[in-house]
């Protein structure tokens, strides 16, 4: 499903003294299937953009295509709840909404109020569980007597379950152990793939951003501040020290290097034996 | 902005979405705003008494200059309080109605729908909607210049002689800042709680009663899951940094009554007297 945002606005507490602008003209397309990584500061407005996509909240003025549906600052929502089915959000500390007796019956939450047969959410539970790499002996267990790291998982579950055709993910991996990250993230990547997903993920990690985003937005307090390609945006190490923001260190390191040599290593993405080899000439150079 | 006010503005909005005017603090730093908060407990305590000696013209004119002139002191806008009355209107206004159809005393004036009003419930329903009028008006002026820390501390400070008949008043003021800290947390907490779950597909706003009902669940039970977590490690973390009790402890803003306070007070004496003697007596 495509994205667009046309000249966004969203304003808290509209017409009060505490008013604040959380977005601010912000436009951009995503197409269906691409994997976009939203980065900023805290406080740059990324969570309050991923509510417009669920419908949580509507513009203060301008407009947000998702798929079939629009949504205006003055129209509610007609089919809000066809909307969440389609696009599946894991919020900031997903386990924080977990509730239910045992795993199983909070995982098939979501699938039960979408009007999901019983015998087809009893499949979704297994296979999501699976998917995030849940034992299957938890399903019977209470959410609550599980780890930080297993409830976190029980709650992506949750929302894999209803099988989006959106996904929006709001710093899945934050405080997971290294491991834990890794292995969420190359999940959510591989359902991207397989079922071309489309899929927007909000990160504080530039590393994340570079290994799974093929396109990238960077906010600044509310306003879109720079789009591209993360290659593209990660070139411009300055731009982005700017906003608080740094480059993965492959960028940090190529960039010592062309210092150190005097002249620049272009990277655009290539693999790694490709950058080796430009290195090596680099270092050639220098010893003739 | 500070972290502290962004979770107050949360509570604001609440309130305002509630039309509540409670709990609304509006920094504007006013003379009325840096009063001592036990000073203005105890005008406002005296005054909800006096009141109720006004019975004329003149008396009720006292007691509505002295809270018109205080409202314009503290500098929040009039759109503000009036927005926030919207609701003490209403019953201000229901009051009055009632009171018109109900008293029967003095001449009939006119007949409304065969209903006789007299000119005596015209007199009682004003007196007694203005009466209302001034007592909601006055204390919501507390809350609109006061942190609730300060009233806390009021408190403490007000009911301290209590201490000597084993009233736990310190614990007493620590359970109601430590309440008043954490309203606006579980608000917010309530919000992104009632959006996980409504992208869950839980629809709290429509459908039968009976669903609506049920779809409080998914909402309360991680709200109490949280409260409880919190003030668990709350506890922790108090006694790890060495609280035992308010015994000895001596407190880090201490009130203190200043030139300001001693002028209101005074100018609050002089209007309940004032008051107090011409009021009418037969
Ligand atoms: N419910 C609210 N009421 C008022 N202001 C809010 C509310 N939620 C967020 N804000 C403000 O809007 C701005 C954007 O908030 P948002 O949560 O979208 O930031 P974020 O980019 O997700 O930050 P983080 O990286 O810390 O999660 C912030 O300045 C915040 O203070
Ligand atoms: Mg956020």
């Amino acid at each position: 499903m495509d994205i667009t945002f046309k000249q966004v606005d969203y304003t808290y507490q509209a017409n009060s003294p505490f008013e604040h602008k959380a977005l601010k003209n912000l436009s951009f397309h995503l197409p269906g299937g691409s994997f976009t990584a939203i980065v900023g500061h805290t406080g740059s407005g990324k969570s309050t953009l991923l509510q417009h996509l669920n419908g949580l909240v509507r513009p203060t003025s301008g407009s947000v295509q998702i798929g079939e549906h629009t949504l205006e600052p003055k129209k509610k929502p007609k089919q809000a709840k066809e909307l969440r089915k389609q696009v599946g959000i894991v919020f900031q500390y997903p386990e924080h909404q977990l509730f239910e007796e045992t795993v199983e019956k909070d995982i098939a939450f979501g699938p039960r109020n979408f009007g999901v047969a019983e015998k087809e959410i009893a499949k979704r539970v297994k296979e999501s569980a699976a998917a995030v790499g849940l034992d299957l002996s938890l399903l019977s267990r209470s959410p609550f007597e599980l780890s930080g790291g297993q409830m976190r998982r029980v709650a992506i579950a949750g929302v894999l379950a209803v099988r989006p055709r959106v996904l929006v993910l709001d710093e899945p991996t934050a405080g997971l152990d290294p491991r834990g990250q890794q292995e969420i993230m190359d999940m959510f990547y591989r359902l991207h793939k397989e079922q071309q997903l489309t899929t927007i993920l909000v990160t504080h990690s530039m590393e994340d951003a570079l290994t799974y985003a093929d396109h990238m937005l960077v906010l600044d307090k509310g306003e879109k501040y720079m789009e591209g390609t993360p290659v593209k945006v990660f070139q411009d190490r300055q731009a982005l020290q700017q906003v608080q923001l740094d480059v993965p260190e492959i960028f940090q390191f190529l960039q010592k290097t062309s210092e150190r040599f005097g002249k620049q290593v272009a990277y655009e993405g290539e693999n790694v034996d490709r950058l080796a080899e430009q290195l090596a000439d680099l270092a050639g150079d220098k010893h003739e | 902005m500070t972290g502290s006010l962004s979770s107050w503005q949360i509570w604001q909005v609440i309130n305002m979405n509630n039309l509540l005017i409670v709990g609304q603090y509006v920094p504007t730093n006013s003379i009325v705003h840096r009063m001592d908060p036990r000073i203005k407990m105890l005008i406002i305590f005296f005054y909800v008494i006096f009141i109720f000696f006004a019975n004329n013209i003149v008396s009720y004119a006292l007691f509505t200059v002295f809270a018109v002139g205080g409202t314009l002191l503290t500098k929040v806008p009039w759109r503000f309080i009036a927005k926030g009355l919207t609701p003490v209107w209403f019953l201000i206004v229901f009051t009055f109605i009632l009171h018109l159809f109900v008293t029967k005393e003095g001449t009939v004036l006119v007949n409304v729908f065969g209903l006789p009003i007299y000119s005596g419930a015209l007199e009682q329903g004003a007196v007694i909607s203005l009466r209302f009028f001034l007592l909601i008006l006055l204390t919501s002026l507390l809350t609109l210049t006061t942190t609730p820390i300060e009233i806390t501390d009021g408190v403490e400070s007000l009911l301290g002689p209590l201490r000597r008949f084993k009233f736990p008043v310190h614990e007493l003021a620590l359970m109601m800042s430590i309440s008043l800290r954490f309203i606006p947390t579980l608000l917010q907490e309530t919000e992104k709680i009632s959006n996980a779950q409504a992208s869950r597909g839980v629809d709290f706003r429509t459908g039968p009663f009976r669903e609506r009902v049920r779809a409080v669940i998914p909402l309360l039970v991680p709200l109490f899951v949280s409260a409880f977590k919190r003030a668990e490690e709350l506890a922790m973390a108090m006694e790890a940094r060495g609280y035992r009790g308010g015994e000895g402890r001596t407190k880090l803003r201490e009130l203190q009554v200043m030139k300001r306070d001693v002028a209101a007070l005074v100018i609050f004496i002089i209007v309940v007297a004032a008051a107090l003697i011409t009021r009418d007596y037969s």
